[in-house]
């Protein structure tokens, strides 16, 4: 293999890792942007909306052909996990908003306790096969091995952000989200119902997570109750990458972090591609605090 | 009943319990509350009192920890000799996340700190052939005492690790009580109330920040050193992000900048899943609800005061 040659099939690994980073990290993004918390428990959202799409899988395939069952799983994890998500809101969040934000952090630890260990009550402590009905299509393009589920991943991961970025910004329902990340009380003031719209990004953050999780099953072939700890902060690590509150920023974050970890794996060291990641994060951070693409100023205490 | 009595009855309770029970599983539980509780009260002094939120205060007890470890299996270096390099290293480690972090603030402080936390543990893992990789150093000295009937090794035994770790948790909450009333940490709090005031009357701000971090961390590299000579090994899974959110959860149950709340954060969160272990599998699960539940209905810790603006 020639040098360019592992240079595009790292391009290929990375984005596709990339792209599934980015849907979560969106979730953590939409989150901060309009309430400025973040939600700690996101990750394990991720890892239940895998469990959700194991599930449905393993009933649809047996049933229906493959493309069917997928899309079956697919829109069944998001509806379960955004009714997951918006659950989280109105019944942990909501109450202690007026609380320091610390406490907010302290309760995403405890729903991460809670739903760890009740998947892993209900699936068992184990990996789990991961089954994956699209069929093993290759192509070689100058060399470089492209499979139909990369390009799956892609395909969904940008159809979805092109979705979202067309929600936040045509509709009406984003008008209210992006006024609401500015001023929280002004838009109650203005008759925006402000909970539900809260909920209402939750639940879309949530739904985001699931597809995340689906792909993630998919690609790597087995998922575990642990998933959702590494793979949420690598996603949270993106979207504060990408400066955290900004939803380009979050697509950005994911596909940079993504990149960063398939050239550190191919050209440096498998095992310290995670320190790659934190130490870009520290440095950034220092540098230029609000990220690539964010804003906002960083002294909210 | 007043404070002093209530500690004084606490301490009391705490030397005399082994007299009665010999358990040596509950008395190991009840070490690890202890150690866990000097973690609590060193983090209370960065979270509580300074109001710097830290999301990567495991990796201050790691380097407690992996310091006397190296130390001990490297140069042979006694317990009690080794307490005082580790203290130094953590607060060194400490501080230097402290400087770097001085920019950002709030949750970009968090993030940053949980960066430093998960480099630290990383690196640990993968530099194998000083600190032995995911294997860790093995055959780490036990702590000896020279008594005049000859020298007594504390070995595997629990009890006398039991006491060491109580006598260090009394000295460390007893100097936090005096430091509390002192002008070190009122300028602590002035910097957790408002930054621009306290800067505005004299308070080097900068230094006080990292002062805080300092002294937190040595008290994480006390309880590590402890927590080496305990385990007569260690490994870099003891040191990840969770340990960091339980001694955060610890010192934000019990009450934020309250020394008690700190230890009774400690004892619930230490001794709470032990409790559960009748309910078995559903353990963690219960202990996760009354983590929510408890911020829901008393987000202000047990023995925190709802007055005062928090980070």
């Amino acid at each position: 293999m020639t040098g360019t040659q592992l240079f595009l099939q790292q391009l290929a690994n990375g984005l596709t890792l990339g792209a599934i980073y980015a849907l979560i990290a969106l979730g953590y993004t939409m989150i901060y942007g309009v309430i400025q918390l973040i939600n700690f428990a996101h990750g394990e959202v991720f890892m239940v909306g895998s469990y959700l799409a194991l599930t449905l899988m393993l009933a649809l395939t047996a049933l229906v052909p493959w493309p069917v069952a997928l899309l079956g799983a697919l829109l069944g994890a998001m509806l379960g996990c955004s009714v997951l998500g918006w659950g989280i809101e109105r019944w942990a969040y909501r109450p202690i908003r007026q609380a320091p934000r610390l406490n907010a952090l302290i309760t995403a630890i405890g729903l991460s306790f809670v739903l760890q260990n009740a998947i892993m009550l209900l699936y068992g402590p184990t990996d789990r096969q991961f089954p994956n009905p699209v069929p093993l299509v290759r192509w070689e393009i100058g060399g470089v091995t492209v499979t139909l589920m990369q390009v799956l991943v892609w395909g969904v991961a940008a159809a979805l952000m092109c979705g979202l970025q067309w929600l936040v910004m045509g509709t009406k329902l984003g008008m209210a989200m992006r006024a609401t990340a500015q001023d929280l009380k002004i838009c109650r003031l203005l008759g925006i119902p402000v909970h539900r719209l809260i909920g209402v990004t939750f639940a879309l953050g949530s739904a985001l997570a699931a597809v995340g999780g689906t792909l993630f099953g998919m690609t790597y072939g087995t998922i575990n109750f642990h998933d959702g700890y590494v793979v949420g902060l690598k996603a949270f690590t993106a979207a504060v990458l990408g400066g955290i509150g900004n939803i380009p920023g979050a697509m950005v974050g994911g596909v940079l972090l993504g990149l960063l970890e398939g050239f550190g794996a191919g050209y440096l060291s498998s095992q310290w591609k995670n320190v790659f990641a934190f130490v870009v994060l520290v440095l950034l951070l220092l540098g230029k605090p609000t990220g690539l693409l964010g804003e906002r100023v960083a002294d909210r205490a | 009943m007043s404070a002093a009595r209530a500690w004084s009855l606490g301490a009391a309770g705490a030397l005399l319990l082994p007299l009665l029970h010999q358990d040596p599983y509950h008395l190991d539980v009840l070490t690890t509350v202890w150690l866990y509780s000097l973690l609590a009260l060193g983090l209370n002094i960065i979270v509580g009192w300074a109001g710097l939120l830290h999301l990567g205060y495991a990796a201050f007890f790691a380097i407690g920890a992996y310091t006397y470890a190296l130390l001990s299996v490297k140069l042979g270096c006694p317990f009690w000799l080794g307490i005082a390099p580790a203290m130094a290293a953590a607060a060194l480690g400490a501080a230097l996340v402290g400087t770097t972090a001085l920019r950002v603030r709030g949750d970009y402080l968090a993030i940053v700190t949980l960066g430093f936390g998960e480099i630290v543990r990383i690196s640990v893992t993968n530099l194998g052939p000083w600190t032995g990789g995911p294997n860790g150093v093995l055959g780490i000295g036990h702590p000896r005492l020279w008594t005049p009937h000859g020298v007594f090794d504390f070995g595997v035994a629990s009890l006398p690790y039991y006491y060491l770790a109580l006598a260090a948790l009394l000295l460390v909450a007893g100097v936090c009580w005096r430091l509390e009333r002192s002008r070190v940490a009122r300028a602590w709090m002035a910097v957790r109330e408002d930054e621009m005031v306290a800067a505005c009357v004299g308070i080097p701000v900068p230094q006080m920040k990292l002062l805080a971090q300092a002294c937190g961390g040595a008290l994480a590299g006390l309880a590590g050193a402890i927590f080496a000579a305990k385990q007569g090994t260690v490994t870099p899974d003891s040191f990840d992000f969770v340990l960091s959110v339980m001694v955060l959860a610890m010192v934000v149950l019990g009450g934020r900048g309250s020394i008690r709340g700190a230890i009774v954060g400690a004892l619930l969160l230490g001794a709470l899943p032990e409790l559960l272990r009748g309910a078995n599998q559903y353990r963690m699960l219960i202990f996760g609800l009354c983590m929510v539940l408890m911020m829901r209905w008393r987000p202000q810790g047990f023995f925190g005061t709802r007055h005062g603006r928090t980070a």
